[in-house]
């Protein structure tokens, strides 16, 4: 052992001791000092809920730019076909009988703000995040899929086959179930970075905006000033089964 | 005399097998553990001592997920403690610019673990590899004890891990 790492060990029982003194709390989760820093070196709060709004009007037929760009974002690729392939996002296509109209929408976890899939978790693995976020706990989920009979969306996948490949930003395996995340990484890194104008969407949402529909927003439904908020507030969005009240992050303009 | 004999013969056969135990024992080498991108700056060491790191990196792991996955306390907080670090700096590419999957030998998790025979899943879902390979995490920064809960302070006092107290274990 040498000298240098005792001396660099006696600086961090120091540290771990004087951390701990601050770390003294008053009440349960009041603390005399806390880290000066914002974004993702603190916990996700409920000053923010993160949802998105879809003008289906605007969303083209045949497009699909949304779906590739999830996939390559979180490392989603087929293995043995759509029955039991995951899918975070799908394209769903609606014809009305009578007239024949036909539009089309992207579909996804519309982070409920009462997620039936969070009710019905026997171990807690589906958890919603305090800023709105719907997420799987791949740590201590055990696959039984309560949560995919829950989903009223249709939302969930469950992965049947072991993956290789995973992108280290989206950690996804055999035995677990997933969803949409909102790119739940890119989220946590706009919270780091004050300059708003470096903030990123997630990708489906990015696609849509490169791809020149625009039929796609996402934003802070808490922040009055935000772009999402104020079209919202100027021309309304619906929610899909808005019957069951579940409150849903993700809104939809013209379906009709 | 018989009993006498008899004694005579199971000594010699514990102390043939003793001799043959510490034979056996000199040979076992450790693991062959993979050098990360780059040596730690005698300064500021890794971003915590080895031994620390040896016995608790699965402690530091466990709480760490648990505040990124649920309260989205990420890279700022925990920089260089993440899985993701760990792996973006030590599992290094070989120079032929292959890199390790978890699977092999050379693979700096599976280095040790393979050897201790002691199995995780970690990589089941988690990238074995990192997403850049020129990517190094700073070094020396991330000593920090967390405000909710784990103390690393409380398993740094157990005994084998203070240096000073097994420095004065050693004297004579």
């Amino acid at each position: 052992m040498s000298d240098d790492t005792s001396l660099n060990l006696t600086r961090r029982q120091f540290l771990g001791t004087s951390s701990a003194l601050a770390g003294l709390a008053i009440a349960p989760g009041v603390f005399l000092t806390k880290v000066a820093h914002a974004g993702d070196t603190e916990a996700a709060t409920d000053k923010n809920r993160w949802g998105m709004l879809i003008d289906t009007s605007k969303c083209a037929t045949g497009c699909n730019e949304c779906v590739t760009a999830c996939n390559k974002e979180n490392g989603i690729s087929g293995t043995h076909g759509p029955a039991t392939d995951a899918q975070w996002i799908r394209k769903v296509t609606l014809t009305d009988k009578q007239t024949g109209y036909v539009q089309s929408l992207p579909l996804m976890c519309q982070h409920c703000a009462n997620p039936p899939c969070v009710d019905v978790c026997p171990t807690g693995a589906s958890m919603k995040r305090a800023d709105g976020i719907v997420l799987v706990d791949k740590h201590i989920c055990i696959g039984c899929r309560y949560c995919m009979m829950a989903c009223p969306y249709k939302a969930r996948s469950f992965i049947h086959e072991v993956l290789e490949e995973q992108k280290a930003v989206a950690p996804r395996g055999k035995g677990t179930v997933e969803s949409c995340t909102m790119c739940v990484q890119r989220v946590d890194a706009n919270r780091g970075e004050a300059d708003k104008s470096k903030h990123v969407d997630p990708a489906c949402v990015e696609a849509c905006n490169a791809s020149g529909h625009k039929a796609m927003w996402f934003g802070d439904l808490k922040d009055p000033d935000s772009e999402i908020a104020t079209e919202l507030k100027k021309h309304g969005g619906q929610q899909l089964r808005a019957d069951l009240q579940l409150n849903t992050g993700v809104r939809y303009q013209g379906i009709t | 005399m018989m009993q006498n004999s008899r004694l005579l013969q199971s000594l010699l056969t514990m102390a043939v097998l003793a001799l043959w135990a510490s034979i056996t024992v000199a040979e076992v080498t450790g693991p062959t553990i993979p050098k990360a991108k780059e040596m730690a700056n005698p300064d500021t060491k890794c971003i915590k001592p080895v031994e620390d790191m040896r016995k608790n990196h699965m402690h530091y792991l466990l709480h760490q997920r648990d505040e990124t996955l649920r309260e989205g306390i990420r890279e700022e907080k925990f920089k260089g403690e993440s899985l993701k670090e760990c792996i973006g700096c030590h599992n290094a590419p070989a120079k032929d610019g292959k890199v390790a999957r978890v699977s092999e030998r050379e693979h700096f998790c599976n280095a040790c673990h393979s050897y201790a025979a002691v199995k995780i899943d970690c990589f089941d879902c988690h990238a074995d590899k990192p997403a850049n390979t020129e990517y190094r995490h700073p070094l020396g920064g991330a000593i920090k004890t967390s405000q909710t809960g784990f103390d690393s302070k409380q398993l740094l006092n157990q005994p084998t891990l203070d240096p000073v107290a097994a420095k004065e274990d050693k004297k004579p």
